[in-house]
């Protein structure tokens, strides 16, 4: 039983069924191998091993008593630390949250609760997700478990490394502009970032409130489709969630894409991507033909321009959003004197939050300024909707569209962590998708020659996560990239 | 567009943030760059687009004004404050 780990979340649920292993077991499977490599790997902000046994027991014994169990039942997650969970604490990976206990609970992890998930801790971030490594986290960085000397990724990195090391069986990250994705392709495991509005929001630590998205990660296709049938659909405390039917996504996970049109856009094979990435997403997208998919040519000029729309529109949101950390209901509190609220205001966010947030609240103040909110906010939401109509006129043509979801493999820990305009342009491949609002997924597509994972990205249309889904499962099938594991000290 | 120390002051006071004056000339070049880089924007024709600040297409979604509680108590709220809470409400600092 030395491997439960790493179990699919059905074959979990099948030997949980089948009384092969009780959901301790898997919690202490997953504990184990936690203990082996989290020292170095620095996933996790807060283990909650008590609540996990007490959790895992207690499916344990609905199973003994010959009750039915759910497929997420008594399986073990981990949840980035941006989620709220009720009564265990939520840092954001900052300062200003050190010791914060929520008393609520996130719709998203309320639906895993209500599904019987086991939770076995919180992952690391960047800190408020704002962040491409998980440098910017105030509790440090998540390395990465193919090479301990290049980082993770971000924001969700604790979350992708942590299922990547066979920590945990899936995680739940939040994408606002690549956050699930490129650390999914550091990380070499699949990441999902729905349709805008598909999970609800509530509960979560507000970032660019128009661009944030939850979804899950996973170490597959299947395994990721049965954690979004627990959290999609409308609640009716998020009202950018519509009432729009949530199909069994688990359900059409065929190996058939024939006559899949899949269109190929010049602009993320551009020369700044690298070589070997064009390379393994290339070869992965011939795979797709071999299959029966038809490829297509596409042209999106406006890739290049995705950056610049998300970094004045996203840090107007996150200074807005930012603004409640005023240490009064909740945060950091500030030792020393101080003269008046005023004061008091200044030094709880001066500081409680870290470089990085600083930066981009001053960023959003600005462009939300009088005398520059035009030129800079109004002209980047005018771009982001010249990028939806550019998306709808390229799914005229074709039902997905497959791209790299970086530019690159991942980086060494601190390379890039003064510069952070180069940080920015990390996400210059997923911030496009992110723009109209588009579900896209990526997944493992080969290895660098220095044995880091390459991701491809599936972009579909607005509510196609089934078709995305579907395309990101038939080749997953077709290959083994998912089924490697890194040797792990 | 350059922004001098004195502009990222006034952004920090703006923001109410109290910045060394190490972060103060850090944050002046680095957002000069930012600004420069985002620059590009303005390369682009955009008369007569609409600006995109949702992309779900709902519009007055409402519900009914009801106080509900079902999610936590408000002394559990009240118990994040780092400040001193008395009668259900937070002591700060004077304001005027």
């Amino acid at each position: 039983m030395g491997d439960l780990n790493w179990l699919s979340i059905k074959e979990a649920n099948s030997g949980l069924k089948k009384k092969d292993f009780s959901s301790e077991d898997l919690v202490k499977a997953c504990l184990r191998q936690l203990e082996e490599t989290d020292k170095k790997l620095n996933n996790f902000v807060t283990v909650t091993e008590e609540l996990a046994l007490e959790r895992a027991r207690a499916v344990d014994k609905k199973i003994a008593q010959g009750e039915e169990i759910g497929v997420l039942e008594g399986v073990p997650a981990g949840i980035k630390d941006i989620l709220n969970t009720r009564e265990v604490r939520t840092t954001c990976s900052s300062k200003m949250l050190e010791n914060f206990v929520p008393p609520y609970e996130s719709t998203a992890t309320a639906r895993l609760l209500e599904n019987g998930y086991v939770l076995l801790g919180k992952t690391n971030l960047d800190e408020f997700a704002c962040g491409v490594s998980t440098e910017r986290s105030a509790f440090g960085t998540s390395l990465n478990p193919w090479n301990t000397d290049c980082v993770a990724g971000g924001s969700s990195g604790g979350s992708t490394s942590a299922v990547a090391a066979g920590q945990i069986f899936y995680s739940l990250g939040t994408d606002t502009g690549g956050s699930i994705r490129l650390p999914a392709s550091f990380c070499g495991c699949v990441g999902l970032k729905v349709t805008y509005g598909r999970v609800s929001r509530f509960g979560v630590t507000s970032m660019a409130s128009s661009w944030d998205t939850i979804g899950p990660i996973a170490r597959s296709v299947e395994d990721a489709a049965i954690v979004l049938n627990a959290i999609a659909g409308h609640d009716p405390y998020d009202a950018t969630t519509p009432k729009i039917e949530v199909p069994d996504y688990t359900k059409n996970l065929s190996y058939d894409v024939k006559g899949l049109r899949i269109g190929i856009p010049d602009e993320y094979f551009s020369d700044g991507v690298d070589e070997e990435v064009k390379e393994k997403v290339m070869e992965a997208i011939k795979e797709f033909e071999k299959m029966g998919a038809s490829l297509k040519k596409i042209s999106l000029p406006l890739t290049k321009y995705g950056v610049a729309v998300y970094y004045v529109t996203m840090p107007g949101e996150l200074s807005t959003n930012l603004a409640r950390f005023d240490g009064v209901r909740f945060g950091y509190k500030p030792e020393g004197e101080m003269s008046d609220l005023i004061d008091y205001y200044k030094k709880v966010r001066g500081e409680g939050f870290g470089d990085e947030i600083k930066r981009r609240i001053m960023v959003g103040t600005f462009v939300l300024s009088a005398g520059y909110a035009d030129a800079y906010y109004k002209q980047a939401q005018r771009v982001r909707t010249l990028f939806i109509r550019e998306f709808q006129d390229a799914f005229k043509d074709v039902d997905v569209i497959m791209a790299p979801s970086a530019p690159s493999p991942a980086m060494k820990v601190g390379e890039k962590v003064n510069d952070p305009l180069a940080m920015y342009l990390l996400d210059v491949l997923t911030i496009p998708a992110s723009t109209a609002g588009l579900p896209a997924i990526s997944i493992p597509c080969g290895f660098s020659s220095d044995g880091l994972p390459i991701g491809l990205q599936i972009i579909g249309p607005q509510w196609a996560e089934t078709e995305v889904l579907k395309a990101a499962s038939a080749y997953e099938q077709a290959t083994d990239w998912n089924k490697m594991r890194p040797k792990l000290g | 567009m350059k922004l001098t120390k004195e502009e990222v002051e006034k952004l920090a006071h703006l923001a109410r943030m109290k910045l060394t004056p190490e972060e103060v000339s850090k944050y002046s070049e680095q957002l000069t760059d930012i600004l420069d880089y985002v620059q590009m924007l303005s390369e682009l024709d955009t008369k007569g687009v609409p600006e995109t600040s949702q992309v779900t297409g709902l519009s007055n979604v409402t519900r009914e004004d009801e106080i509900k509680m079902d999610l936590c108590k408000p002394e559990e709220l009240l118990k994040c404050s780092p400040l001193p809470v008395a009668n259900r409400q937070i002591r700060v600092k004077r304001i005027i």
